[in-house]
C-alpha cells in the first residue's frame, strides 16, 4: 500500500496530450459537453473482433490506458451491446463470425453507428479474396466511419472518434 | 542442417512416430499434409519431432497408397497429434484411420458444407453456404446438479472470439471445452502461389502481438531454403527485437493478470509500462509492433548510436519501474493468495498434451528453443526460467523472472553489435526446395515449414503457433477450479486466438 501511495505521489499524472498543441485537448473539453448532451452523459462503444490479429484489440485496449485515456472525453467501452451507441468492428469478418457479428448489430438499441477499425475490416485487407472471409464490414452492416492503419495507433483511434462525434 | 527427413512406407509410418516419440521424448510438435496429386498422385503426410539432444528437427514421412486419401492415425497413441490429424481431415479430406474425434476445428458445420477442402489444390470456392442444422456436438457431462454454461464467441471485454462451454457442479467446473475457429481466415492458403517478399508481410499478421516473431520465423525458413547467410549483426538486431517484443508481452499479461483478480493499480501501472516499450519499438523501428522490420536475409532497421543511447537510456526507467511493480505484487498477501494454487497444469498433463514454451517452464518441463537450438543466443549468457507448480503463481514468476532476462540479454546483444551490414548484400537468388523456420516466441515455438517451387514462389506454408497446443492445457488447467478464476487462468497462458485459427 505504501508502495502504491509512494509510487501514485512520484508518478503524478502520466496522461499526455494527443498533440502536442492541445488541439485534441480543446476538442475533447467541448466535446465531452457535447457528449454529455447529445448521449446523456458518455458515449459508449461495444467492441466486436471479427477476425483480426489482435493487433487492433490491443491499441484499442490502449486508449483505455493511463496515458491516452480515452476515458476522459466521455467515450467508454462496455461489455453488452444493450448498452451500447456504437459498434466498433476489427477484421475481415470470417464466415464463422459473420452471424455473430449481425446479431451483435441486432441487440443494439437504435440510433446506432458501425465504426470499423484497421485495414482488413474496410476490405479484407491482406485477407481479401480469401475463401473464409466476407472482405470488410461493409459487406455485412452499414458502416459509417472507418479508422486506416494497420493497426491504428491509440492516439489516431481517439482523434478519428473525436473527430466524428463532432460532426 | 538441423532436419532429418525420414521418409517410409505407409504401414510403417505409425511404428516410426511411435519409435521417434518414445527415443527423442517428445511430443508431436507439427503434423501436416501436402496436396502432391499433380506430380505424384499422392498426398505427402509429414510428423515432426524434436530432438533436442541431437539438435536435429525429425520428419517422419510418407506418401498416401493407392490413390486411396488416407493414412492409419496415431493418435490413440500420442495424443498431441490428435489435433493436427483433425486439422489434416478438414483441410485436405485426408482420413486419419482410427481417430476417435474427426470434429471440424476450423471450418465450422454451420457455414461450411461437407465435401470442400480449401487446402486442396483444385480446391473451388462453395456456393451459399449457411446450414443451420449442422450442429457442433460438446462433449457431455451428466448427472444430477451439472449444467452447463455457454460463454462467446463475444466476449465482454476487448477481446478476441472464442466459445466456452463449461460444465459445473455448483461453482467448480467439471469440465470445460473450447471450440475456437473463429478467426479463421484462410491464413496458409494466402501464402500458397505468393512471392516471398509477401509472405513476410503476411506472416506480420498470422498473430498481431507476435509480429516480429513470425516474421523472423518465416524469413528463417526461406533464408534456409535458398542458403544465405544472414550477417551477425542483423541477427543481433532480430535478437534484440524479439526480446523486446517479449518484453511489452509480458507487461500485458502481468497487466491482464491484476486486473482480471481486480487489483488495478498495477494493471495500470504495467499497462503504462508496456506503452512506454511500444514507444521505444516505433522509436527504434518505425513501428509500434516491430511491423516491417524484418526482410528476408537481414532487416531493414540499424541501431545507431542514439538509438542505441535511447534503448539503454529507456531500460534504465524501465528497470527501475519494473522493481516497483514487482515489490506491489509480491507484497500484497490477497493478490499472492488468489493466484496460488489456481489453475495448475501438471507436469505430466503438459507433456501429455504437448504443451511447449511459456506455459510448459511454469509446469516443470525444461524445454525453450533459446537453449536447445540456440543459433544466435549462444553468444550470450542465457539463463533458463523453470517453476514447478505450474499454477498462475508460477506463470507470473517465470514472466517476471524473462523479463529480468530479457532485459539482461538486451544488453548483451547490444553490446556485441559492431559496425557491419545489417542485410544480405547481394541479389536474392530464389531457390526451389523447403525448411523449417523456428524462433521462441515469447509464447514458446512458434515453427513455420515452407516449401517453394522453381521460381520461388511459395508452394506451401505451415504454421504452428504455440496455442494450438496450450489450448487444451488451460481446459485441463481450469478442472476443480471455480468459474471466477477462469479470466485469470485465461489471462495468464495469454493464448492467441487469431495465431490457432489462422
Amino acid at each position: 500500500m505504501i508502495n502504491m501511495l509512494k509510487n501514485r505521489i512520484i508518478k503524478g499524472i502520466v496522461t499526455r496530450p494527443i498533440e502536442p498543441d492541445l488541439k485534441i485537448e480543446k476538442i475533447g473539453a467541448e466535446l465531452k459537453n457535447l457528449v454529455y448532451k447529445r448521449f446523456s452523459r458518455s458515449f459508449h462503444i461495444r467492441e466486436v473482433d471479427t477476425g483480426s490479429c489482435n493487433a487492433c484489440e490491443s491499441e484499442i485496449i490502449a486508449t483505455t490506458n493511463p496515458i491516452y485515456d480515452i476515458q476522459r472525453f466521455g467515450v467508454n467501452f462496455v461489455a453488452s451491446p444493450r448498452h451500447a451507441d456504437a459498434l466498433l468492428v476489427t477484421g475481415p469478418v470470417s464466415k464463422n463470425m459473420a452471424l455473430a457479428l449481425k446479431k451483435t448489430y441486432d441487440a443494439m438499441p437504435s440510433p446506432k453507428f458501425v465504426i470499423t477499425c484497421g485495414d482488413c475490416a474496410f476490405d479484407g485487407g491482406i485477407f481479401k479474396g480469401s475463401y473464409y472471409v466476407e472482405n470488410g464490414v461493409k459487406n455485412v452492416l452499414p458502416v459509417i466511419l472507418h479508422i486506416p492503419g494497420c493497426p491504428p495507433s491509440p492516439a489516431a483511434i481517439i482523434k478519428a472518434i473525436l473527430f466524428f462525434l463532432k460532426k | 542442417m538441423d532436419e532429418a527427413y525420414i521418409y517410409v512406407k505407409p504401414e510403417n509410418f505409425k511404428r516410426a512416430c511411435l519409435y521417434f516419440h518414445k527415443k527423442l521424448n517428445s511430443p508431436v510438435t507439427m503434423m501436416f499434409a501436402c496436396d502432391e496429386r499433380a506430380d505424384k498422385g499422392s498426398f505427402k503426410i509429414y510428423c515432426v519431432f524434436m530432438g533436442i539432444k541431437h539438435m536435429k528437427w525429425i520428419f517422419v514421412t510418407m506418401d498416401t497408397a493407392g490413390g486411396r486419401p488416407e493414412f492409419e492415425s496415431i493418435a490413440n497413441d500420442i495424443y498431441s497429434s490428435g489435433l493436427f490429424e483433425r486439422e489434416i481431415k478438414e483441410m485436405f479430406g485426408v482420413l486419419p484411420k482410427g481417430n476417435p474425434d474427426l470434429r471440424r476445428l476450423r471450418l465450422h458445420g454451420e457455414v461450411w458444407p461437407e465435401g470442400y477442402y480449401p487446402m486442396r489444390k483444385d480446391f473451388k470456392k462453395p456456393g451459399s453456404t449457411r446450414d443451420e442444422k449442422k450442429e457442433y456436438v460438446f462433449n457431455k457431462v451428466e448427472g444430477e446438479g451439472i449444467f452447463e454454461i455457454p460463454v462467446g464467441p463475444v466476449h465482454a471485454g476487448i477481446i478476441p472470439p472464442g466459445h466456452f462451454r463449461f460444465s459445473v457442479a455448483g461453482e467448480p467446473i467439471i469440465n470445460l471445452e473450447a471450440r475456437l475457429g473463429w478467426t479463421h481466415k484462410g491464413t496458409e492458403k494466402l501464402f500458397e502461389d505468393k512471392s516471398v517478399d509477401f509472405g513476410v508481410k503476411l506472416s506480420e499478421c498470422v498473430t498481431g502481438d507476435s509480429v516480429f516473431s513470425n516474421s523472423w520465423a518465416f524469413c528463417s525458413a526461406v533464408e534456409k531454403i535458398c542458403k544465405i547467410e544472414t550477417p551477425e549483426k542483423a541477427m543481433f538486431l532480430r535478437a534484440v527485437f524479439l526480446e523486446l517484443e517479449r518484453m511489452y508481452n509480458h507487461l500485458n499479461d502481468i497487466s491482464g493478470i491484476s486486473i482480471d483478480v481486480g487489483f488495478s493499480f498495477p494493471a495500470m501501472y504495467a499497462a503504462i509500462m508496456k506503452e512506454k516499450i511500444l514507444c521505444l519499438n516505433e522509436k527504434l523501428t518505425g513501428s509500434r509492433y516491430l511491423k516491417g522490420a524484418n526482410i528476408i536475409g537481414g532487416v531493414s532497421v540499424d541501431l545507431n548510436d542514439w538509438k542505441k543511447k535511447a534503448l539503454l537510456k529507456g531500460f534504465e526507467a524501465i528497470d527501475k519501474d519494473f522493481k516497483e511493480l514487482k515489490d506491489m505484487l509480491y507484497s500484497s498477501v490477497s493478490f499472492m493468495d488468489r493466484l496460488d494454487g489456481t489453475g495448475i497444469l501438471k507436469k505430466k498433463t503438459a507433456e501429455d498434451l504437448g504443451v511447449l514454451g511459456l506455459a510448459a517452464r511454469a509446469s516443470g518441463i525444461e524445454k525453450d528453443l533459446r537453449k536447445d537450438f540456440p543459433g544466435v543466443y549462444s553468444k550470450v549468457k542465457f539463463n533458463l526460467m523453470k517453476e514447478s507448480s505450474g499454477d498462475v503463481m508460477a506463470r507470473l514468476n517465470i514472466r517476471i523472472s524473462e523479463f529480468e532476462e530479457s532485459i539482461r540479454l538486451i544488453r548483451q546483444f547490444v553490446d556485441r553489435i559492431k559496425q557491419g551490414s545489417i542485410d544480405f548484400q547481394e541479389k536474392l537468388k530464389l531457390k526451389d526446395g523447403f525448411g523449417l523456420g523456428y524462433i521462441e516466441a515469447w509464447r514458446g515455438p512458434l515453427l513455420y515449414w515452407v516449401k517453394l517451387n522453381k521460381s520461388g514462389i511459395i508452394d506451401r506454408c505451415k504454421i504452428v503457433d504455440p496455442s494450438f497446443h496450450s489450448w487444451e492445457g488451460l481446459c485441463y488447467s481450469v478442472l476443480g477450479d471455480i468459474i471466477p478464476d477462469f479470466p485469470v487462468c485465461n489471462k495468464s497462458f495469454d493464448l492467441s486466438y487469431s495465431g490457432n485459427d489462422l
